[in-house]
Formats: C-alpha cells, structure tokens, sequence
C-alpha cells in the first residue's frame, strides 16, 4: 500500500517537473503573438500537404491549395514574410500548442474538445456536404422534399448518405455505391445525375469532368474550416478576424472558393 | 477476451437482408438460364456453324474468359454510358452475369461436344434424321451428360462471384450485408450471416442442378 502511494507520488512529481520544462521551452512570457510576429517580419503558417485542394504538392513540388493561398493572404495583409510549416490532421494541433506555429490554417473543423484547447477565427472556408446535380439540371430541386421520385447516388457510409437514408422522402431511391471513386464514376458516366456528397469531392469532379461539373441544390450537412490559433491571444484574434472579414468584403475569399473548390461560396457563408 | 456476438442487432435488417439474398437467386436462376442457352449456342456453332461465325465465337470466348468479372461489369456499367448505351444496375449486373457464364459454358460445351463420337452424327444423319435433330437428340444430349459436373461446377462459381455486382450499387446479398454492416457495425454476425446464406445457397444449388440433370439428361453427378 504504502509502496503504491510513493509511486503514485513520483510519478506526480515527475509530471509537474515535465510540464513546468514544457512551460519552460515555450519561451519567457508571451505577451502577445501579434507583437512577436510583426517584430519577427515572419509569421508560421501550419498547413495541410496531403488534403487536395486544400493544401497539397504541385507539379512543381511547391505546396499549393486553398490553405495556402489563405496564408499568403493573412501573411500580405499583416505585411510580413510567410513560413508555411507542412503538418497533418493529427499534428497540426501540437505544432500550435508548442509554438511551433503561430497560426493553423489546415482545413480545420470546430468541435467542443478542439475548442478545449486552442481558439477559432471566423470561418474562411465552406466545407460541407450537400446534394448536387449536373449545372444547370434538376432547378426544381431545391429541398430535402424535392428529392420524391428522384434517384441520388451516395458513398455507403458516410455523413451525407447516412443522412440522407433518415430524412429522404419514402419515395426518393439513394444508389450506396462502394467509395468516393464509384460515386464519382456513377455520376460522371450518367448513370446518376444527382449525388449526394462532400465539396471538395465536388470539386475533383468539376476539375475532371467540366462536362457535368456538379451545381449544389441544397445542403446536407455543415462544418466549415476556421483558422486555429492558441488561446489567449486576443490581438492576433482581432487581427485576423478583421482580415478575414475584409477578404470576404473584397471578394477575395469568393475568388479562392471558384479557384479551388470550383463553386461559388454556399449562399450565407 | 471473447467477443460476444449479438445477433439481435441484425433482426431490425432482416427484410433488407432476405430482399438481397431474393435478388441473388433470381439473378442466379436468369443467368443460369440465359448463360446456358448462349453457350449451347455458341458451342454449337463453333462446332458446325461457317467459320466467320466459329471466329466471332473465339473472340467472345477469349476476352470474356480472359478479363476479370468486376472490370467487365464495370465496363458495362460505368464505360458503355460514355458510347450511349446507359443501363441501370440491375439489368448491367444481369448482362454481365449471362455475359460471363456464357463464354465459360461455351467451351465447357464444346468440349462435351467434340468426344460426341463422329459416327454417332453419321449415324443419324443417314437414318434420316433432320441436322436439328441430330444436334438436340445425339449431339448436345450425349454432351450435356458428359459436362454436366463441370457446368454445375461453373454455375455454382458464377453465383458465388455475383456478389462483386454490390460494388454498381446492385441490391444483392452481398449488398445488403454491407449495407446493414455501415449501419450498425456488427461486421463479425452480419458477414457471418451472409457466409451461412452463401454457403446454404450453394449447397442447394448444387442439389437443384442434380436432380434437373437425373431428370433431363441421366447425368451421372
């Protein structure tokens, strides 16, 4: 018993010694990111490398996507040099915790254990999955109720298709296709002419096929991207909301939605 | 740690699960019929039919015999839209299923019709018989009771590889099985479930098509 106790007491100490080095390497007293990055003239960007068209390699090696150009945007308008830092899902949070990033700007999702830990911007990107047609086709299609008669193709599985199962009207027939690339191919050869998926697979659609580049008739589910930065930082908070919102103004956030995602901005964002 | 298995969360599928294992015999039963059928036609007229024909028979055979069935399902389902010809997935998992038992029985056929001894055609023909005659009551019925395991083997292979028609969205067992299995994660009963159906379905396959070939051609099997 006794033995248990010091154990458990040394392991406590252990952690407090650990996470007072952590306290430690992350630098003196931050007082404000803003003030370090704009006295730096440099400003560390997380973004994704392996999540086309939000950040992946171009033919040229050089990372390229709609993350990226979201960086250069923040990093021109705080007049300062950008250094994009390439990270992953799973990475992209400790590389902000320890400072090794100022900003995530890495097709970043809200949710309430994210929210624990770090802060969100506004949004500066759609994400959503939402029903879709060939341009120009089905304008009566405007609702979940539109779809009475209709036949939709989905990816077994997913968000949308487990969605659309629970809520389509009794008479609406949905095609469960094996993945992404059937779903895709079922829609580009005709055999569907209304899909229900994600934006970003709409996008590779549209990037491939122009012929029956996808037209959202309504939304299914949202969750739009956000850039992510470490709590407590109100100015560069501030900062950057301010620049996203004149972006969205300017109509540059439009501009990098049709450049990327092949689609103009969803209606409200 | 033993998993307890919970078959209880599957009765909420059932009719999803018997309308798929429905789809599955049907689609058995049309394309034995059909697949059959074209590969007495072709056999025959490789045998004895002009040699254009006996070519085009060759062609068919050989690509279809020498292509994977899902890239064939595949092509026609997703590659034939392109040239206009748009089915929807039922009838494309029907065709490609007639297509493919259709190549493989020809040359199960074919085989059974060339050890038809060639005395046994003359002998017919000069008792006056009609070439119909000669090729339904001494060729083809000599040589269905001599394939008649390898076809049953065939048909019972095509049937088992049905279940690639899922991947065009085709409501077959093997659908309905990963349907229920995105839905309520219980992979390990509902695959076993569809395992038993499978291997159920065989076996009474097996003795459906032996009673049909004591009936109707005396085959040994």
């Amino acid at each position: 018993m006794l033995k248990r106790v010091t154990k458990t007491g040394f392991a406590a100490l252990m952690l407090a010694s650990g996470i007072s080095l952590l306290g430690l390497s992350a630098g003196p007293a931050r007082a404000d990111a803003l003030a370090d990055i704009m006295k730096a003239k440099v400003i560390k960007i997380a973004v994704p490398q392996d999540f086309a068209p939000f950040g992946s390699a171009g033919l040229d090696l050089k990372p390229q996507g709609y993350d990226i150009d979201m960086a250069n945007l923040i990093g021109k308008a705080l007049g300062v040099k950008v250094e994009l830092i390439a990270v992953t899902s799973a990475n992209r949070i400790p590389y902000l915790q320890t400072h090794k990033a100022d900003l995530v700007i890495s097709s970043l999702g809200k949710n309430a254990e994210r929210a624990k830990v770090i802060d969100f911007s506004a949004a500066y990107a759609p994400f959503f999955s939402a029903v879709y047609s060939v341009k120009g086709k089905d304008a009566g299609i405007t609702k979940l109720a539109d779809l009475s008669g209709k036949t939709v193709g989905a990816a077994r599985g997913t968000i949308e298709e487990q969605a659309l199962s629970a809520t389509a009207p009794k008479d609406a027939t949905i095609k469960r296709f094996e993945d992404n690339s059937a779903t895709i191919a079922a829609f580009v050869s005709g055999q569907i002419d209304l899909v229900a998926t994600g934006n970003t697979v709409a996008a590779v659609i549209a990037k491939q096929n122009p012929a029956r580049t996808p037209e959202m008739k309504f939304l299914i589910k949202d969750s739009p991207c956000y850039v992510g930065m470490n709590k407590n930082e109100p100015a560069l908070m501030a900062k950057v909301n301010s620049i996203i919102a004149d972006a969205k103004k300017a109509g540059e956030i439009e501009k990098l939605s049709e450049k990327w995602l092949k689609q103009p901005l969803p209606p409200g964002f | 740690m033993l998993y307890k298995l919970q078959f209880a969360e599957l009765l909420p599928y059932w009719d999803v699960l018997l309308q798929g294992l429905v789809f599955t015999i049907v689609l058995t039963i049309v394309s034995t019929a059909a697949g059959v059928a074209v590969g007495t036609a072709g056999a025959s007229a490789r045998t004895f039919g002009p040699a254009w024909l006996g070519w085009i028979v060759v062609v068919y055979v050989e690509l279809i015999r020498n292509t994977p069935f899902i890239v064939q399902l595949f092509f026609i389902f997703f590659g034939l839209p392109a040239a206009g010809v748009k089915l929807d997935e039922t009838t494309a998992a029907f065709l490609a299923m007639v297509i493919n038992l259709g190549a493989y029985s020809t040359e199960i056929i074919r085989a059974g019709i060339e050890a038809v001894p060639k005395g046994h055609i003359e002998a017919g023909v000069s008792l006056a018989m009609t070439k119909w005659e000669v090729l339904r009551h001494i060729v083809l019925n000599q040589a269905f009771r001599k394939i008649y395991p390898a076809l049953s083997s065939q048909i019972i292979i095509v049937m088992l590889g049905s279940a690639v028609v899922s991947q065009i969205s085709a409501q077959d067992l093997t659908y309905a099985a990963n349907f229920v299995a995105s839905r309520d994660f219980r992979n390990f009963e509902v695959y076993l479930v569809a395992t038993l159906a499978y291997l159920v379905l065989a076996i009474v396959t097996r003795a459906v098509l032996r009673g049909l070939g004591r009936i109707f051609f005396k085959a040994a099997s």
